[in-house]
């Protein structure tokens, strides 16, 4: 099953199995939406519960939230991450908060997918990575899962859980095909994936960077580094026992992401690993992220922006002094 | 305040319970503008003095099950929905039997079990959620309508206009109701909108129905409001309605207002609701003062009840942050 497929199965899934889920965004009925990953759900599930919206960012997230407060389970689309920046009023200060200023009183069980990624050459403005933005805000959960496995159940407990979710797809992963279980199953919200067993180094990675961490993990065994892949899948909560427990084992840590390094999740994780496993650690901990500009049109200069393999596998060899 | 009957005219006695309610939130505005005075309130306060018609005739008007959303003017909104006193001014008082358990203030009153959904310090906040409250309640064909308050200087902002573009195109059970005051903090209306004497234009913008109203005329506020519940709930689409009234008070406690002249604020005073409800039943001194004693008494109760709430722990600030 595909990324795309994965995405979408969830959300039939859940739409089959309970009244109370529906989706709404931008072009996502008729045209499937932009990414193609609502194809075929108007057709099954009808314009009532598939909604097209006028493009009005504020109001898709906010009345998310209010049908989530009156006792629904939406899932909203963003179809564009840089176009989330619009929604960000009704994401931070309201799903987020709404719990607590209300003394526990009311809950908002929404989910917000949105999708992002450069390697296409949109420019500036389509394809940021601004995961970071929304871990900062207490009373949200964030996930980013990277493999169809992962983002099919994490998905779904998305739409499950009482809290706002919002939930990053990464464009260049839609396509990418991975086993999945037959019968969806959950995956819970916190719990990190070991993508691949190794002992010299840890990567930690998240959405594309962990299919290019692997790439660079293959490299690096040819040179004698074996390598630990972990993925958090879920930002907030992030499963920090799982991050230390192998950082405890391996002594080294590259932490990688699409997104620009400054400020970026990794920059968390650093201060995470430092604080809790600094007696283990052996050498310093890498970032790994794009440079610190906007993302240039020319593929060339996209390119030289963001991370490629070539980029993880120098950050493992300086871990190890290589 | 016992509730009205809908579909006939307004007895006096249903007349004379707006009062109580009215006067309920004058009295306790009029106190918590004197416990901030006096060092006793944390936070940021704003009181909706000159207004009570506008809570007191909507509010009256909406059925069990309606829902709500207010802004950062919402004692009144709050109170006249028929959450007690006591509950609000703990709150204020940010003490655990507050509405808001102490996490939320003056500016975020809510009250779930009575539909309020929160006030928003956020201006234009709330609009976006009665939207897709709304539409909720289509989608399920339940005989509910979520019902926004807004001032006239949240026509402005962003949220307003893809909220009722949305639920108009989409036809939720919504009502929005905006509190046409003039003023927008310190900016008066003819300086923020080119329609700021007639909002009702920007409905017509939306093709969304208006009904225009004397804000200062809670019977006519009542019926204005009950035509509009009752258009949104038939699943018929969203109304707008557009409520003249008048601020009384500064923007917010502490306001020297030194933006406004004496002629505007003595016009303010001129339409005051309750003197006009007042000369429209006919009550003599004796009369009225045993009505303005009452609700000084629940206040004075609900100041004490407050005062001697509950702190919350430090650590509590760590709870109600997820589900
Ligand atoms: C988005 C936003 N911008 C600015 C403010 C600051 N602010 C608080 S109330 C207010 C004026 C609101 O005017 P109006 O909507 O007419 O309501 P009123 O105060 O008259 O009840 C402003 C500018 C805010 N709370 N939110
Ligand atoms: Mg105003």
């Amino acid at each position: 099953m595909t990324y795309r497929e994965a995405v979408r199965d969830a959300l039939g899934s859940a739409m089959r199995k309970d009244e109370d889920v529906f989706i709404m965004g931008e072009d996502i009925a008729e045209m499937g939406g932009s990414m193609a990953v609502t194809q075929g759900l108007l057709e099954e599930f009808g314009p009532e519960r598939v909604r097209n919206t006028p493009i009005s960012e504020m109001a898709i997230v906010g009345a998310g939230i209010g049908a989530a407060m009156a006792g629904m389970r939406p899932v909203v689309e963003i179809m564009y991450e840089d176009f989330l920046t619009l929604s960000l009023e009704q994401i931070v200060n309201q799903a987020a908060k709404h719990r607590y200023m209300s003394g526990g009183q009311l809950k908002v069980p929404l989910t917000v997918r949105t999708q992002g990624g450069a390697g296409w050459s949109p420019g500036a403005q389509h394809a940021q990575q601004l995961e970071a933005w929304l871990v900062h805000v207490p009373g949200l959960k964030v996930a980013y899962p990277s493999m169809p496995e992962d983002v099919r159940g994490l998905l779904w407990t998305a739409i499950y859980d009482d809290n706002p979710v919002i939930l990053f797809e990464h464009r260049l992963l839609y396509p990418v095909k991975g086993q999945v279980p037959e019968e969806l199953e959950p995956i819970p919200l916190g719990k990190a994936r070991t993508i691949r067993e190794g002992t010299d180094v840890t990567v930690i990675a998240i959405g594309p960077l962990v299919h290019r961490a692997v790439g660079a993990a293959k490299q690096a065994e040819e040179e004698g580094i074996s390598v630990e892949i972990i993925d958090p899948r879920t930002l907030q909560p992030l499963d920090e026992d799982a991050l230390v427990a192998s950082v405890k084992k391996t002594n080294r840590a590259v932490v990688a992401h699409e997104a620009v390094t400054r400020m970026g999740f990794g920059a968390e994780v650093a201060a995470v690993l430092q604080y809790k496993a600094f007696d283990y650690l052996d050498a310093p901990i890498e970032r790994v992220g794009a440079k610190f500009a906007p993302l240039a049109f020319a593929p060339v200069m996209e390119q030289f922006i963001i991370p490629q393999p070539e980029d993880v596998l120098a950050a493992i060899k300086r871990t190890v002094g290589k | 305040m016992a509730k009205v009957e809908k579909k006939r005219a307004l007895n006096e006695e249903t007349l004379r319970d707006f009062l109580r309610g009215m006067l309920l939130i004058r009295r306790f505005e009029e106190h918590v503008e004197e416990r901030f005075r006096a060092g006793d309130l944390p936070g940021f306060l704003h009181v909706a003095i000159g207004q009570e018609a506008v809570a007191v005739g909507v509010c009256q008007a909406m059925e069990e099950g309606d829902v709500f959303a207010s802004t950062h003017r919402a004692h009144g909104h709050t109170l006249a929905r028929g959450t007690p006193p006591k509950a609000v001014m703990a709150e204020l008082y940010g003490k655990i039997e507050g509405c808001s358990r102490g996490y939320g203030g003056s500016m975020h009153l809510y009250d779930l079990e009575r539909g309020n959904f929160g006030a928003n310090a956020v201006i234009g906040g709330g609009l976006p959620h009665v939207t897709g409250a709304g539409l909720a309640f289509k989608l399920r064909d339940e005989p509910r309508v979520a019902l926004a308050f807004f001032g006239d200087g949240a026509t402005n902002i962003g949220t307003f206009h893809e909220s009722l573009n949305l639920a108009q195109l989409w036809k939720t059970k919504t009502v929005f109701v905006c509190e046409n005051n003039h003023w927008a903090e310190s900016t008066p209306g003819w300086q923020h909108s080119p329609v700021w004497d007639d909002m009702s234009k920007r409905a017509l913008a939306f093709d969304m129905r208006s009904i225009k109203v004397d804000g200062q005329d809670v019977e006519a506020v009542f019926e204005a409001a009950h035509e509009a519940l009752e258009f949104a709930r038939s699943g018929e689409g969203p109304v707008f309605l557009d409520v003249e009234t008048y601020r009384m008070h500064g923007h917010f406690i502490g306001d020297p207002q030194v933006y406004r002249t004496k002629e505007d604020r003595e016009e303010a005073a001129d339409n005051d609701p309750i003197t006009r409800l007042r000369e429209r039943l006919a009550l003599g001194d004796d009369e009225f003062k045993a009505f303005d004693d009452q609700a000084n008494q629940i206040v004075e109760e609900a100041l004490e009840f407050a005062q001697n709430g509950t702190d919350p722990q430090p650590e509590d600030a760590l709870k109600n942050v997820y589900a």
